[in-house]
């Protein structure tokens, strides 16, 4: 049985008609229409579905959606500065650290929470802050080194 | 299926009452229930808002730990790293840093898996939960609890509110270890948990052991402390690690054979212990053990 409730998600307001058992990541994609999160194994082992609820990554395939209410939710449609790409993002491509790109979005957003709170790590400290997000393209250095030079800019 | 998100804790204790089951970061229920190992209950209650579960408190000489904390907030917090860092050892091998941010410890605890990693450390520490209902609250220990794999001894409509865990004495230390084959995402193929006291020469005053992942739920190792009792760090290593072997009773698996989770659990245990010494001398040793020894994975 379907219930209302609302999400927030890049600071807009969604009104939501879905069962409570759906996941967060269904909801994002086919509810609210923002594809940008993707569904890799949809089994919390291969972080393509991470988003942030309140700044924090979470897996959202296994998150249920309903108990996001509430909360602010980023995808990486909300980390877009207006036209212009996030830092993350540019360096991402400039450094080779994307090839098929499935995984970039969740790898976006775990880099983004690690700068957030962590804005010089070390690079074992990038390991750690990625350490939920597999890439069956890049071999990881090129993503490694994405990031860090997001961290040296800025 | 109905979700309702509580926002104090009467509320959670009513709807229990009324058959409701809770979720916390929902790691382990929603995961298994998309894994299809049990389906989602019908009527579920959230119960991360609400503030009594997720604050860490010093009581009457006890540290008591809100069920809802999660792991990344136990392992960096810096009184648990410093009393207790077994437990912030523990916390910070769970998942990866998103399972970390939504999985609590009252999860970990009350999902009673055999491979749970904060278990073996709450149990060299003297643990206890505290569980409440309507009109009841009861503490319960470690090994009353977990009655099997999955398994408690709680009652339906019990929610753990509280892990209380004693100051530890001077010149104390608490270290856990675990073999993995990678450095997240994993799961413990074994683990195990040590704390230890020790005398001004630096012999072994009292300690305990528990094992991860060798026996149907986290079990202690009987008679650790009378087996180490004024022996050196590195002399009572080789003992406990000999028991440990000895009181095993793994089963053969995916991740590894009862064999080789027999040998390897005497290997992990003589490192818990070691590192818990070193830690009760003074050493500082960076929490998790795992990184900063090298145990496990190599990345
Ligand atoms: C990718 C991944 C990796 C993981 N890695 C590890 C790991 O390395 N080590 C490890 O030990 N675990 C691991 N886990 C398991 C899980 O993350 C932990 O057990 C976590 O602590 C569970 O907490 P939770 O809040 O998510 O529990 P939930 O899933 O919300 O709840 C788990 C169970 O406990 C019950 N429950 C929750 N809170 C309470 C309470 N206060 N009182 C009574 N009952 C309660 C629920 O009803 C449910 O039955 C992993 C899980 C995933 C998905
Ligand atoms: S799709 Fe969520 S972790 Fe793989
Ligand atoms: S670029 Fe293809 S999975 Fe990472």
């Amino acid at each position: 049985m379907n219930e209302t409730y609302e999400l927030e998600v890049n600071g807009v307001r969604y009104p939501i008609n879905a069962a409570m058992d759906r996941n967060l990541l269904s909801v994002l994609r086919t509810e609210i229409g923002l594809t940008g999160t993707k569904e890799g194994c949809d089994d919390c082992e291969c972080g393509a579905c991470m988003v942030l609820i309140d700044g924090q990554p979470v897996n959202s395939c296994s998150y249920l959606a309903a108990q996001a209410q509430g909360r602010e939710v980023t995808t990486v449609e909300g980390i877009l500065d207006g036209d212009n790409l996030h830092p993350l993002q540019r360096n991402l491509l400039e450094e080779g650290g994307v090839q098929c790109g499935f995984c970039t979005p969740g790898m976006i957003m775990s880099a983004q929470a690690l700068l957030t709170r962590n804005p010089s790590p070390t690079e074992e400290e990038i390991r750690i802050g990625l350490s939920g997000n597999l890439c069956r393209c890049t071999g990881y250095q090129r993503i490694l080194a994405a990031v860090e030079r997001t961290a040296a800019e800025s | 299926m109905s979700l309702t998100i509580a926002n104090s804790l009467d509320e959670i204790l009513t709807s229990l009452a009324a058959g409701a089951r809770p979720i916390a970061g929902g790691t382990d229920l929603v995961v298994g229930a998309r894994q299809g190992k049990a389906p989602l209950p019908d009527s579920l209650v959230a119960i991360d808002r609400v503030t009594a579960l997720s604050k860490i408190e010093t009581v009457n000489g006890q540290v008591r730990i809100g069920a809802g904390v999660t792991h990344s907030r136990l392992m960096n917090d810096p009184m648990i790293v410093e009393r207790y860092p077994g437990l912030a050892d523990a916390a910070a091998l769970i998942g990866s840093p998103s399972t970390r941010n939504v999985g609590t410890i009252g999860g970990n605890v009350m999902n009673g898996s055999p491979a749970m990693d904060t278990g073996a450390p709450l149990v060299t520490l003297g643990a206890v939960v505290e569980l409440h209902s309507v009109g009841s609250t009861r503490q319960v220990a470690l090994s009353d609890l977990w009655t099997g794999p999955g398994r408690t001894s709680a009652n339906p409509d019990e929610l753990c509110v509280y892990i209380i865990i004693p100051h530890p004495p001077a010149r104390s230390g608490s270290a856990y270890v675990r073999l993995e084959y990678r450095r997240a995402m994993e799961i413990a193929v074994v683990g195990a948990g040590a704390s230890v006291v020790l005398a001004e020469d630096g012999s072994i005053v009292s300690g305990r052991v528990a094992m991860t992942s060798v026996a149907p739920t986290i079990v202690e190792l009987a008679n650790a402390s009378d087996a180490m009792v004024g022996l050196s760090p590195v002399e009572a290593a080789t003992v406990i690690g000999a028991m440990a072997s000895d009181q095993a009773v793994p089963i053969s698996d995916l991740r590894g054979s009862d064999r080789y989770r027999r040998h390897t659990i005497g290997v992990m245990a003589a490192r818990a212990l070691d590192a818990a010494a070193r830690r009760a001398g003074g050493e500082p040793i960076g929490v998790p053990v795992n990184r900063s020894l090298g145990i496990g994975a190599a990345r």
